[in-house]
Formats: structure tokens, C-alpha cells, sequence
């Protein structure tokens, strides 16, 4: 038998396995849908009836044949190698220009409210955004950076929104005020999360972790005389500027923003007050976070991530230097917690369910774990983009799913996976 | 025994039924290099685990001689005896390797770097007292760097050295904490002639220079051979034989459990 009788040989084979394959997945498929999708109750004169839609099913299962056989036969690869070799090329080509397009960045989202197609709703968006990037910012310490992965973060969250609610309420403190104190509660919990999971790792930290915020949901729904239980609370004062608040009509002997500059009153004022609020509260962060990573304790973080009994060789404390990553992480989840009450005036459990941790730790993995501007594009991806879609509700889901699968099989770690060094030997160095 | 660094009493580690050290005591000086060799299970890694506190003995006193008065070992968490001046390598090597070379230098003399940093507040802010402690670790790192050859990859992930680079690399991170005692577990494993000619005179050079003790297991006898000032024996955890190497070759108990009946103990090559 010759080489190219077996090649032919072989191709047949390989047709025939695909289309088997295939045919196999499409039979699944049928298993499957035959009743989900085929049989459909309908109300027919009061009665319970049922509408058949076989077609539907014949089409399911036609498009997961021809799409198990494309995969067989490689063309899915083919066509994922396409698409993601622009991609990549694209990456290589902006490397250099990073430090530009961070600035272009941050310049743009600083003119965004003053844009002409800025109205009410982009700024709200922005806003949503500009939170999620800070809680990614502040998980990322504690997964990216120091590598203990925390499934509960929304629970920080929680204390933060919670803390500033009920400051506020009880005591009386203004926003600015409150901020510190909200992102001290939440670092307080990150710490009393902390000390019982010191000896786990991974998994084990994952299930931990999750409970945690769990608990912490389910102790807001259920200790009502506190935190008002399911109703949550409600009446959130508004955060002032230097005192002046945003309001149609103040109370007698308080200057509101607008009389103050001598201008209408307008809603939009503290739309995009609040914008700027989250926009320097965000900034804040990174910079710390960008500081902290080229200091002892954030490179202690990373060496952690890395190898924690090689930690241990080399005198650094684990335990000081766990808490510390919790903490911190905690405290800006708390502030971005501090930050949604007050913007939203209103604060329940269901705002702090488990949905929002994963999301979080979405924008996180996405982004690249430990990246900084990947959290940034993550959170465009996985905030904005989702509204931009708004009129396929239905599909949304369907997409975004879609989406994060496609990504992690093209970038397996992340849209920035580059991890810049601390340090280099020659210039560059920590006070950069 | 002025100048002896560590002193090992009756230690004993037991795991479960299993005893891997059994009542083995012998002394570490400063300024020699000891090496601890034996059959494979010999014990020789427990007692480095047992020295560095991952494991805590089950019997024994672990007494160090290196600051004011004595610490003892047995009692201290592992990452202070790391701090009280025991530094320590592994065998299957365990570098930070998404970390640069040099970042792993540096976070050798993590615990110097904090205090400077005043608990990161002087070092978020810049101000002078951090940055010229910072300076001075990067200038130690750079001379570790040169001595072990690396300077050209210091910008390199410590991952990406090949194997060899990334035993110096190991032993150049020890040092920058400017450790009292230098435990390393089996340096020369994996390494071609050439490198374990080169890390004989790192060892030695280390050990001239710095004053400080070297504790070595090692499998390669042209390594122990060549540079051990003294050598502790083990054989299913207990201690068979502790001498000078000349004593040790000639040692019949040695010989029988360690380097065979017939087979003189030779200079280059170990049996298995």
C-alpha cells in the first residue's frame, strides 16, 4: 500500500469517526430536547394543552451535528486561530504605546460627563462600571496579587454599604466622614475572615471564603431591628460637596450646590458628582495598589502566590502577611460598598447576593489575574457591554457566557497576561 | 565548643509508627561546612525539616548559637528561625518563578525592607529612608548576582533559568538574608561536573568569606568529599559514623551501610 492510499485511507477514517461523532452528540442533543423543546404547554380554553414543535428539535439537533462535525474535523481551531491571531498581533502592536493609551484613558473618562452624548443614563453606566472596576481592584490583591482565592468578596461589600447606611443613620456623619470608617468595618471583617483560613489554600479557601459571604447575607436578612432585614434601608443621606447638597429644595439654613455657584437646579449635578466621587475613590486605589506592588509587602503578596512554604524560608510571616492582603482587599471592597449606598439611597440583602462575587472575581480572572488595566477592559466587557446590548435581553446571558468561554480558550490567562516586574536591575525602580 | 553554631541533642522524629530520626545528635560549627549524608530515607531531610522548624521534633533540643545567647529551635515557628539567621534551600527547588530574578532577591530581605518601609507608609510616600534601603538591597542582590553569575538575567522570570541557574539562584537568594547558618538540601542534584566544580568554590568562598556555618546534604561525594570539614553519617535515621571525610572513608560502618562491601569510597561518583 502506497503512502497516499493510506493518507486517503486515513482521511476516510477520520470522516467517517467525525460524522459517527457527530452523529452521536446530535442523538444526545435529541435525548435532551425531544421534550424540553419539542413539547410546549399552552392554555388552550382553560385547559392544560400541549403545542408539538418537532421542527424546533429537527433544527437543534441538525445545528449540533454540523457543529460537532466542524469541530472534529478541526475547523472550529481553524477558525478560533483566525480570529485570534489579529487579536494578538493587535496586543503586540499596542504594547509600546501602553503609557499612552492609560493616559488617553483616564483623560477620556475624566471629559466623559461633559461628552455631548454623555446624557443621565452613559453617566449611570460609567458609574455602575467605575464600582465594579474598583471591587476588581481590591479583589485583585487578594486573588491576583497574593493568590487566595475569595469567592465571598461581595460580603465586604456588604459591610461597607451596611456600615455607611447605618453610620449615617445613627450618628448623623456625612458621607466623607463615613468613608474611612465604612472601609475600616470592611477591613475589621477581611481580618476576621483572615485568621480562620490562614492554613487553607485553593479550594478549600474557595468553599470557606463562600460561606463566609453567605453568612454575612443571610445575617443582614435575618437581624431585622439592625439592618432592617429584606425591607433593607432606606432614606441613605446623599453625599455633599464641601457641605453643599444636591438638592431642588434644602432645608432653611443650608446653601445647595446650585444656589451656591448660582446656577439652575439640575439633577444631572449629582449624577456627575457621584461620577467623580467613584472616578478619584478608583484612582486612589490603583495608585495605592501600584505603589503597594513594588514595596516589600506587596512583593511579599506575590512571593506568597507563588510558593508559601519558600515564604516561610525566608523569615517572612504568613500570617501578618495574609491578613494584610484580606485586609486591604477588604477595605476597598468596603469603600465601593460605602460608595453604593450612598449613591443608591436604598440598600438591601439582595444587592450583596453570591452573583456579585462572581462577577467581581470574573472581572478579575478575565482581566488577567494581578493585572490593573485588565480589570478595566474586564469590567468594560463584562458592565458595559451587556447594556450596550440591553434590546437582546434575551440573549444576553447566552452571549456573555459564550464570550468568557471564547476568551478563556484564546487567552487562557486572561486579556493581560503581562505581568510587569517590580523592579528591574538597571534604572527603574520602585519610586517610579 | 566556642565557636560551635548549632548543637544537636537526642533529636527524634517520629510520624506515627514510623520513626524517621532516632536520638541523633551531633554539633555544627561556625566557619566549617558539615554534611549530612546516607542512604536514601536515610533522615536526612527530616532533620532539616526538624532544624527549620517545618516540622516540630518529637523529642530533642535544637540549640543556635548565633546572636546574644542561645535560641532553641524546637520551640520557634519556621519563619522566625528563618529570621533568627537560619537560611535554607530546598531539593526540589522552590523559587517564586513569575518573579524576576532579582525580585526574588529582594524579597529575601523581605523583613529588613518592611522595617525600613515603616509597615509600607514610608515606602507608599517615597520618602528617602525607604528608597535608600531599597538601593542598598538591589546593590547586595547585584553583588549576589555577579558572584553566581546572573547579572545578565536578573530581568529574567526566575522560571524561565535554566536548572542549574536556578540552584545558584537559590543559594544567592539564602544568602541575601544574610543568614548565620546555610542548610542546603542536596545543591548539587541534577548539576553536570562543570557546575558542581563551580558550586564547590561558591560553597567554600561562602564559607571563608562569611564566617558562617554550612550544612549540606548532599549525594554527590565529590561535592561532600571535597569540601566538607566534617561529615554526620545516617542510616535509617540514627548516626552511624561523624568525623573529618578521612575519617569517614575508612569508617567500616560507613562502608557497609553506605557505600557498599567491595567498592573502595571513591572521589567521584556515588553509588546509588
Amino acid at each position: 500500500m502506497s503512502v497516499a492510499d493510506t493518507e486517503i485511507k486515513s482521511g476516510g477514517d477520520r470522516m467517517a469517526a467525525a460524522l459517527r461523532d457527530a452523529g452521536f452528540a446530535a442523538l444526545v442533543m435529541f435525548g435532551l430536547m425531544a421534550l424540553i423543546v419539542g413539547v410546549r404547554t399552552v392554555d388552550a380554553e382553560g385547559k392544560l394543552g400541549a403545542e408539538f414543535r418537532f421542527d424546533w428539535v429537527l433544527i437543534f439537533c441538525a445545528a449540533v451535528f454540523l457543529g460537532r462535525l466542524g469541530v472534529k474535523l478541526g475547523i472550529g481551531s481553524g477558525v478560533g486561530s483566525v480570529l485570534a491571531r489579529p487579536l494578538g498581533r493587535l496586543g503586540g502592536a499596542l504594547t509600546p504605546y501602553s503609557q499612552h493609551i492609560i493616559w488617553l484613558g483616564l483623560g477620556f473618562s475624566v471629559a466623559l460627563p461633559f461628552m455631548p452624548f454623555a446624557d443621565r443614563y452613559v453617566i449611570d453606566v460609567a458609574t455602575a462600571m467605575l464600582i465594579y472596576v474598583m471591587l476588581g481592584w481590591g479583589l485583585n490583591i487578594v486573588v491576583g496579587l497574593a493568590g487566595l482565592l475569595d469567592l465571598g468578596y461581595v460580603a465586604f461589600y456588604a459591610v461597607g454599604a451596611y456600615s455607611y447606611a447605618m453610620f449615617a443613620k445613627l450618628l448623623g456623619l456625612s458621607f466623607w466622614e463615613c468613608l474611612p470608617l465604612a472601609g475600616l468595618m470592611a477591613a475589621l471583617f477581611g481580618v476576621l475572615l483572615g485568621f480562620p483560613v490562614l492554613r487553607l489554600r485553593g479550594d478549600y479557601l474557595a468553599i470557606v471564603t463562600l460561606g463566609f459571604g453567605e453568612i454575612i447575607r443571610i445575617v443582614l436578612i435575618n437581624w431585622y431591628t439592625v439592618t432592617g432585614g429584606p425591607n433593607g434601608l432606606s432614606g441613605i443621606p446623599r453625599p455633599t460637596l464641601f457641605g453643599l447638597p444636591f438638592t431642588a429644595s434644602p432645608p432653611d439654613g443650608v446653601t445647595s450646590f446650585n444656589e451656591f455657584f448660582g446656577i439652575d437646579f439640575n439633577p444631572t449635578h449629582r449624577i456627575i458628582y457621584l461620577y467623580f466621587v467613584i472616578l478619584a475613590m478608583a484612582l486612589i486605589v490603583n495608585f495605592f495598589t501600584n505603589r503597594t506592588r513594588r514595596l516589600p509587602l506587596g512583593r511579599a503578596w506575590e512571593a506568597l502566590r507563588e510558593d508559601e512554604i519558600a515564604c516561610r524560608a525566608l523569615g517572612i510571616n504568613p500570617t501578618n502577611t495574609k491578613l494584610s492582603a484580606f485586609a486591604v482587599g477588604a477595605m476597598f471592597g468596603g469603600f465601593a460598598g460605602a460608595f453604593f449606598a450612598t449613591r443608591q439611597g436604598f440598600i438591601s440583602p439582595e444587592s450583596f447576593t453570591f452573583f456579585e462575587s462572581a462577577i467581581v472575581l470574573a472581572i478579575v480572572v478575565l482581566g488577567g489575574m494581578g493585572s490593573q488595566v485588565g480589570v478595566v477592559i474586564a469590567s468594560f466587557v463584562l458592565i458595559v457591554v451587556p447594556e450596550l446590548f440591553r434590546e437582546f435581553a434575551d440573549y444576553r446571558m447566552l452571549f456573555f457566557g459564550l464570550g468568557m468561554v471564547l476568551i478563556m480558550i484564546w487567552r487562557p490567562r486572561g486579556l493581560i497576561a503581562h505581568r510587569e516586574p517590580t523592579i528591574r536591575l538597571n534604572g527603574g525602580s520602585a519610586a517610579k | 565548643m566556642t565557636d560551635a553554631l548549632l548543637g544537636v541533642e537526642h533529636l527524634t522524629m517520629r510520624f506515627g509508627g514510623l520513626v524517621a530520626i532516632d536520638d541523633v545528635s551531633f554539633v555544627a560549627k561556625k566557619r566549617e561546612i558539615t554534611a549530612i549524608i546516607g542512604p536514601n530515607g536515610a533522615g536526612k531531610t527530616t532533620v532539616f525539616n526538624c532544624l527549620t522548624g517545618f516540622y516540630k521534633p518529637t523529642v530533642g533540643r535544637l540549640t543556635f548559637h548565633a546572636g546574644e545567647g542561645p535560641l532553641y529551635l524546637e520551640r520557634m515557628d519556621d519563619f522566625r528561625i528563618a529570621q533568627a539567621g537560619v537560611a535554607r534551600t530546598f531539593q526540589n527547588i522552590r523559587l517564586f518563578p513569575m518573579m524576576t530574578v532579582l525580585e526574588n532577591l529582594i524579597v529575601a530581605q523581605h523583613n529588613r525592607l518592611m522595617d525600613a518601609s515603616a509597615l509600607s507608609f514610608a515606602g507608599l510616600f517615597g520618602l528617602k529612608r525607604y528608597r535608600d534601603a531599597e538601593t542598598q538591597a538591589v546593590e547586595k542582590a547585584r553583588g549576589w548576582l555577579e558572584r553566581v553569575g546572573l547579572v545578565g538575567e536578573a530581568d529574567w522570570l526566575a522560571g524561565n533559568l535554566p536548572y542549574g541557574a536556578q540552584r545558584r539562584l537559590e543559594i544567592a537568594r539564602a544568602m541575601c538574608g544574610d543568614p548565620a547558618m546555610l542548610c542546603l538540601d542536596e545543591p548539587a542534584a541534577g548539576l553536570n561536573p562543570r557546575e558542581s566544580a563551580y558550586l564547590n568554590a561558591l560553597l567554600k568562598s561562602i564559607r571563608d568569606q562569611y564566617g558562617i556555618g554550612v550544612l549540606l546534604i548532599e549525594h554527590d561525594m565529590s561535592v561532600v568529599m571535597g569540601i566538607s570539614d566534617h561529615i554526620v553519617v545516617l542510616d535509617y535515621g540514627r548516626k552511624i559514623a561523624d568525623g573529618p571525610p578521612e575519617a569517614i572513608k575508612r569508617d567500616a560502618n560507613v562502608i557497609r551501610a553506605y557505600l557498599g562491601e567491595e567498592d573502595a569510597p571513591a572521589t567521584s561518583g556515588a553509588p546509588a
